[in-house]
């Protein structure tokens, strides 16, 4: 169970081009960071170096747990939501469907998925094909899982962005909870996040 | 050595005085090897064929020289990340698909006369046809990936996968022919190789390699020089 | 391993679901079958000679129809970063694509593929081998294929790159394949082509997924 995310020094490039270099960062539970920085810093790259799938030029990432250092690898594949631009639902399948496997395969249940097909607002989708659903309630099902699964750390790349006002605050207080609940919230965004965070800026 | 030549400055140095020697001394084994190829006396059974099979020869077993050379290359670059070992697997590519294509086809004219036909299908030239396709498959897959870093690891995992191959394609033609043909198998290199046959023969290989050498060493600089280039445009875009 | 389970019964869900199954790749075969006597004139005996290595051929043709998108689409949408954070590792979710595969395309293939052999002349006693080399040779082709699509991942040629790279791997499979039912034809000995045939496909099924895995998270990075 991650209690503590640690970035030391830590420098990304992608192909020839230095992204950004000396980036450090403390993350401990129940905190939430917004992860500012202009298009083309290298936010999407540095959430995806925490995850471990791009490999950093220079520093380190390093995960803690209640007993110390936990494996990379652990805590990749056990504790930790990507939520990315895109959301890895296939169009021909049912909402219901995709939710239900996403949710498996990081380590819910049924009945969690369908507490947060309620909370979500999800409940009339849910047996409609992925490919009828609009821009937000893809995004709304794509989010499901981070309340269906219980990972501690959750790494967002611009979240809410197709999500209207009131949605916003649905998952904002579902931010909230999870907070409360001794998650880490790393969040990539433009604008502010729905609920208090610290600000990490990213420049190259 | 090579670890001596890992440090990318290292091997400019390096690379600066040896490729021009190597293709030095290439020029002059090929010369020298090709002399005694013209002057070799024909042999009663091949006849005048023999000089094409001086040629054929050296570069089928630089075929599999290369692909040595681009496995060892790629096996490094993948285990320890090394861009410059990354450039010179890549750049091994086409000169080994050079080599193959010349034995591919010198070996079809040196067959015509010698056993009456432009092909067939045993172990060892089935094996080079398909160590051409490896090298055009390789060479497809480098140009069609634009980032250079994932190009090179796919082109190393690819590497070592048809260097596990290579040796199970032989064998299973191998098998294949002791089907249809009984215990005899067919040998596609004649009779026994007299001494004086040698002497050409491995000059010939000497000189292939120099080449080789030489070629490759200014393939991976002019790699390197590309990809400083590219860095610096970069840096100068802002 | 329940992770395993979700996922191959995801990706059989998924294979099969896609565009009718397995039905693309067994007209596909059909059609490619078709050709051949058109193309080699319709003299009976001389279609009868080489109709189970045909058959054979065509096969291993219509095994690349559909590996552009083993890995493609997850690549392109995203779910191959979840399958990157999950409970199995990479490996074990490129083989359960492969075997998913297997399953939903290069089984039904096996079953036609005598049904064509015979269709093009070749004697119905060579049905049940015709059958089972193309089953354990489908795996081979399934896994190899595999490898071709996942290193191929995020290029801009897709299909005929996969076949390119895949061609050379195809050729041992071909080989004991075809090998084998002429030995059976024979009267010779074909359990050792049947054997290498087995022994090339478990190793595929072995080996490929680690290389399928190194090359997807190259892809990935």
């Amino acid at each position: 169970m991650i209690v503590a995310l640690e970035i030391e020094n830590l420098a990304v490039a992608r192909g020839d081009r230095l992204l950004f270099k000396g980036f450090g960062l403390a993350l401990g539970a129940g905190e939430a960071v917004a992860l500012t920085g202009r298009n083309g810093a290298g936010k999407t790259s540095l959430l995806r170096a925490i995850a471990g799938m791009i490999r950093p030029s220079a520093g380190r990432v390093a995960f803690r747990s209640a007993h110390g250092e936990l494996p990379a690898e652990d805590a990749r594949t056990r504790d930790l939501h990507l939520i990315g631009h895109q959301d890895g639902l296939k169009p021909g399948r049912t909402a219901w469907d995709e939710l239900k496997f996403q949710v498996a395969w990081t380590g819910g249940t049924i009945a969690s998925a369908e507490a947060a097909c309620e909370r979500l607002d999800l409940m009339r989708l849910r047996a409609l094909e992925v490919r009828k659903l609009s821009a937000g309630q893809r995004r709304r099902l794509a989010l499901a899982r981070l309340v269906a699964s219980p990972r501690r750390l959750w790494l967002l790349d611009e979240p809410l962005a197709p999500l209207d006002a009131e949605r916003r605050n649905i998952f904002g207080a579902l931010m909230r909870e999870h907070l409360a609940a001794d998650g880490l919230i790393l969040a990539a965004v433009h604008d502010p996040l729905p609920i208090p965070a610290r600000s990490a800026e990213l420049t190259s | 050595m090579i670890a001596a030549l890992a440090n990318p400055r290292a091997f400019m140095r390096f690379s600066r005085w040896a490729a021009p020697t190597l293709g030095a001394i290439a020029a002059v084994l090929a010369a020298a090897g090709l002399w005694l190829d013209f002057t070799a006396r024909p042999d009663y059974q091949q006849g005048y064929t023999v000089h094409i099979m001086f040629i054929h020869v050296p570069a089928a077993w630089m075929s599999l020289f290369v692909y040595g050379c681009l496995g060892v290359a790629s096996f490094l670059g993948l285990v320890f990340r090394h861009a410059l070992a990354d450039a010179a697997a890549r750049a091994a590519a086409p000169l080994g698909a050079g080599f193959t294509l010349l034995a591919l086809a010198t070996g079809s004219l040196w067959g015509r006369p010698m056993w009456g036909t432009w092909w067939v299908w045993d172990a060892r030239l089935t094996s080079v046809l398909v160590l051409f396709l490896f090298y055009l498959g390789y060479m497809a897959l480098d140009a069609a990936i634009d980032d250079e870093a994932r190009a090179s690891r796919a082109c190393a995992i690819l590497a070592l996968v048809g260097l596990i191959n290579l040796p199970i394609v032989h064998y299973s033609v191998v098998w294949w022919n002791t089907l249809h043909q009984g215990s005899s198998v067919f040998r596609a290199d004649g009779p026994a190789m007299p001494l004086s046959y040698l002497a050409p023969l491995l000059t010939l290989t000497l000189a292939y390699m120099a080449a080789f050498g030489a070629l490759w060493l200014v393939r991976i600089r002019s790699e390197v020089w590309r990809r400083r280039a590219a860095v610096l445009a970069l840096r100068a875009a802002g | 391993m329940s992770g395993f389970g979700v996922l191959l019964r995801r990706e059989l869900a998924l294979s099969w679901g896609r565009g009718g199954g397995p039905l693309l790749a067994l007209a596909f075969y059909a059609a490619t079958a078709t050709l051949l006597p058109l193309a080699m004139g319709p003299e009976p005996a001389r279609l009868a000679a080489i109709a189970p290595g045909s058959a054979w051929l065509a096969l291993a043709l219509a095994s690349l129809l559909s590996l552009e998108r083993l890995f493609e689409r997850d690549y392109e949408d995203g779910a191959l970063d979840l399958l990157a954070l999950g409970p199995a590792p990479l490996e074990l979710a490129a083989f359960a694509k492969c075997l998913a595969q297997w399953i939903t395309a290069g089984a039904p293939l096996a079953v036609l593929a005598p049904v064509v052999a015979i269709a093009l002349g070749a004697p119905p006693s060579l049905a049940p081998m015709i059958a089972v080399t193309a089953l354990v040779g489908g795996i081979g082709f399934s896994f190899c294929g595999g490898i071709g699509a996942a290193l191929s991942l995020g290029s801009r040629r897709g299909g005929v790159l996969i076949a390119v790279i895949v061609l050379p791997l195809f050729a041992p499979p071909v080989i004991f394949g075809a090998g084998a039912i002429d030995a059976y034809a024979a009267g010779l000995d074909w359990k050792t082509g049947l054997m290498l045939l087995s022994a090339y496909s478990l190793a595929t099924l072995a080996l490929g997924p680690f290389a399928m895995a190194a090359a997807c998270r190259n892809a990935l990075s």
